[in-house]
């Protein structure tokens, strides 16, 4: 189809079309007296493996869905060729500000877009502005032309003009409009301001738009209501894919979150799927699907195995916790322990019992123990593809309860087995 | 006593293809063994290395004996099991580590005095506790504990260094407690000078070991003087056990001493390089780093079947290496891939009876305007390998540098 047809009214029937056939989206059942919901995401990769790339490919997503964080389109640690033994990890989120250093876009362009460049085709790819890594957005800088953002090659001012050709080079499957997301601290003045200009620069990404990739549109508002509902309002009049809620994880607190989320999912239709950045740590994802959200990112993850970190909370609705005298005695929370811990020296068992992961079947504590004691990599490597499989598995957990009815108990079961916990731990420090 | 059976399968003049049955794996010589330092190679998995096609990884004795040490490592069951890899390992007897890495490393009769980079207290390897701590690694093949010098040091310390290598191989052999389990190497040490070195095989020999190492090279010595040492050493160790030159890394080198009939190669070269953003092609190096790469949407190398070049362009690789931890990683696997397709070329070319084709074609490529080095052309015909045609240049019409698009 012609650019030029693209550039009609935002309820055209033909973009709907041409949209619809690249992305589809259904709920399939909804939490009891809730707005939790599964759903299957459907991505089909058509024109824009135009290079010689394989035949069209239909990638089936089920939600609520975890993306997977990437650096440059590539996760930071797992190596490409162990990313099939990961259970339905069929979606990669990247920011286009990763690749201001190069390639440059035309390069990007000649080689087909992401998924030739990466080497990824059965993969579905998420383009947004912004990841919580690499590319924080820096609302002080941001202006009226554009949206700025901190990256470790320096900060760059990003206006919808040049956002357009990243997408239309990179060529994701899905994509994010650029937003001006701001810190839970700005005026009131500066927030409403973030609004008209979200909005604003939506309506210049649909205008400009010439990738037949499903277009997300971003919502803002901070830590303000009536801001929330009303940009909510406005982009659900767009002709959008899905929605993208922007703006946590910015110094807003977890206590305030939910009545935000809720204020904004209860303004957008329930046909279309909702993502958001920033919610991370399990009671947050549990809080962000409570309130109907879709699509999270695992940046949580990538900041667990920095820190040397495993997951371990157990993946049944009950949430029960094996007492284990010897857990509590550790750097543990729980949910996660430290392999840098001393007590894992000699420990010849694999993180957690029974995990069928890559690193579980293959090595234990005791090993991945000193990689880390001795800072080789392969430790990073480990840790990033187990406790990717277990926070995909946690997904599936999530997704099974609401479908038989249970998510609000898991939701309870979890938050109340991690309040006991803390609540022991601190009577322990006390005693 | 050995652990290994070691079958010549095929032979040009001095070159050999051999099958080398370890305890823990049947290799194919000519090999190239990546260098796993701590038990573990630059971020790649074991299923990564063994699609790689590695055979035998190197582990480093004295930076295991630190962390976690081999207490520890016999205590959970042999490195090979510590770090799940079932194919063969090799370690090192730790003293050449202990003098390259520590200033106050000194050698005495004793064995190697060094100060503890933990606390600072002198301590004492002695060629028996050197064996000892490897009996608890567990590697296939063990190294014997050798008087390491400079090459390029001259005089009467070559000569002391090599007699005491020969004095603390029969240590050696009596510390040994795993030989049914494990192989104890021996080292021809004697520096650059033919007699000694002469000396020392006999000595070696007549110690009937499961295979010999030749050390002190690839320490900054001239190339001529390199090959001349090699190319005397193999023609002297036993025809039947496998020949090891230690600390070669270089594709050249491992083409022209396997020309000279060594079998086993070691070097931290193609991933530390990969570090650096430097990838091995058959034309020699691919700088990534370069701005030419940046735009490149090649791969690597077109002819490489690796997962690497099968996915990625230099153009992609240009904005990773250096950078990002993934970038290593790739390129780490790209060049372990290099080196063993290298190791499996040498194997099947000496089999089929091409390896003076195979040689002469990777002369080609390395050196398109036919400069061949001269001591490339003195070793090969030692070897007796007919290198004449790669002196004229690189017929331009099959330019290896034309963009693929
Ligand atoms: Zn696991
Ligand atoms: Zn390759």
């Amino acid at each position: 189809m012609p650019a030029a047809e693209r550039r009609q009214s935002p309820v055209d029937g033909a973009v709907q079309e041409e949209e619809s056939r690249r992305m589809k989206f259904a709920v399939k059942a909804w939490s009891k007296n809730g707005r939790a919901r599964v759903g299957v995401l459907q991505l089909s990769s058509s024109s824009s493996c135009g290079h010689g790339g394989p035949p069209e490919k239909v990638i089936e997503i089920d939600t609520p869905a975890l993306l997977l964080t990437t650096r440059k389109g590539l996760p930071a640690f797992i190596p490409p060729d162990h990313l099939s033994s990961l259970p339905d990890s069929r979606l990669l989120q990247f920011s286009p500000m990763h690749f201001m250093e190069g390639p440059n876009l035309k390069t990007i362009s000649n080689i087909g877009g992401v998924h030739q460049l990466l080497g990824l085709h059965g993969y579905g790819f998420v383009a947004l502005p912004r990841d919580s890594i690499l590319s924080l957005p820096e609302c002080n800088s941001s202006n009226k032309h554009g949206a700025s953002f901190e990256t470790p090659c320096g900060r760059f001012l990003v206006k919808p003009l040049e956002y357009m050709k990243m997408i239309s080079s990179m060529k994701p499957d899905l994509w994010v409009s650029l937003a001006d997301e701001v810190s839970a601290s700005v005026s009131a003045k500066r927030n409403k301001v973030s609004v008209d200009r979200t909005i604003r620069w939506l309506d210049d990404c649909i205008s400009l738009k010439s990738t037949d990739g499903a277009l997300f549109g971003s919502i803002v508002g901070g830590c303000s209501i009536e801001d929330r509902q009303h940009c909510a309002q406005e982009v659900a009049k767009r002709n959008v894919s899905g929605y993208y809620i922007g703006g946590f994880g910015l110094g807003d607190s977890i206590d305030e979150r939910s009545t935000l989320l809720h204020a904004v999912t209860d303004c957008l239709p329930k046909e279309k799927p909702r993502q958001v950045c920033g919610l991370g740590l399990p009671e947050e994802v549990l809080q962000g699907i409570a309130a109907g959200v879709d699509l999270f990112d695992s940046m949580y993850i990538y900041h667990l195995t920095l820190g040397g970190f495993a997951l371990i909370f157990p993946l049944d609705v009950q949430c029960k916790h094996v007492s284990d005298p010897q857990l509590s005695a550790m750097a543990s929370d729980h949910t996660k322990i430290n392999l840098k811990a001393t007590v894992y020296r000699k420990d010849a068992s694999p993180i957690v019992d029974g995990c069928n992961c890559y690193t579980c079947q293959n090595h234990t504590k005791a090993y991945i123990n000193h990689l880390l004691n001795v800072h080789e990599m392969l430790a990073q490597t480990l840790l990033e593809i187990h406790n990717t499989h277990h926070y995909l598995a946690f997904f599936c957990l999530i997704r099974e309860a609401i479908t038989e009815g249970k998510f609000e108990q898991l939701r309870q079961n979890f938050i109340e087995s991690r309040r006991d916990h803390l609540l022991a731990a601190s009577l322990s420090c006390m005693s | 006593m050995m652990a290994l059976r070691f079958e010549v399968l095929g032979r040009f003049n001095r070159a050999r293809a051999a099958r080398l049955t370890l305890p823990h794996f049947v290799c194919e010589t000519p090999l190239f063994m990546p260098v796993g330092t701590q038990g573990t190679i630059k971020g790649l998995t074991t299923n990564q290395l063994e699609d790689i096609g590695c055979q035998i990884i190197l582990g480093n004795t004295y930076h295991l004996a630190l962390r976690p040490t081999s207490e520890l490592i016999d205590e959970l069951g042999g490195l090979h099991k510590f770090m799940n890899w079932p194919r063969a390992l090799l370690t090192d007897s730790g003293g050449f580590q202990m003098v390259s890495l520590l200033h106050l490393a000194d050698i005495t009769e004793k064995g190697v005095t060094f100060q503890s980079p933990v606390d600072g207290k002198p301590m004492l390897l002695t060629p028996e506790e050197s064996i000892q701590i490897q009996n608890r690694i567990g590697a296939d093949i063990i190294m014997a504990l050798d008087d390491v010098v400079k090459t390029t040091i001259t005089g009467p310390r070559i000569e002391e260094a090599m007699y005491r290598t020969l004095r603390w191989i029969d240590r050696c052999i009596a510390a040994h407690n795993r030989p049914k389990e494990q192989n104890l190497f021996g080292i021809v040490q004697g520096g650059l000078d033919p007699v000694l070195r002469d000396i020392c095989v006999q000595g070696l020999v007549e110690r009937n070991l499961p295979g010999y190492a030749i050390g002190g090279l690839a320490g900054g010595e001239d190339k001529d003087s390199f090959w001349r040492v090699v190319a005397q050493c193999t023609a002297a160790l036993p025809d039947c056990k496998p020949r090891y030159v230690m600390g070669v890394g270089y594709p050249l080198d491992i083409v022209v001493c396997s020309a000279l009939g060594a079998d086993m190669y070691d070097c931290v070269y193609p991933t530390r390089t990969a570090r650096f953003g430097t990838a091995l092609v058959p034309e020699g190096v691919l700088r990534l780093k370069h701005q030419s790469m940046a735009d490149d949407t090649r791969p690597i190398d077109s002819t490489c079947e690796c997962m690497v070049c099968k996915n990625y362009t230099r153009a992609y690789l240009h904005c990773l290496v250096t950078k990002d931890a993934m970038g290593s990683q790739l390129l780490s696997y790209h060049n372990l891939y290099y080196m063993m397709q290298l190791s499996r070329n040498l194997h099947s070319s000496i089999i089929e009876g091409t390896f003076p084709k195979f040689v002469c074609d990777f002369l080609r490529k390395m050196f398109p305007k036919g400069d061949v080095p001269e001591w490339v052309y003195n070793a090969m015909e030692v070897a007796g390998i007919d290198i004449s045609s790669c002196s004229t240049p690189f017929d331009s019409k099959i330019n290896v540098h034309t963009p693929s698009e």
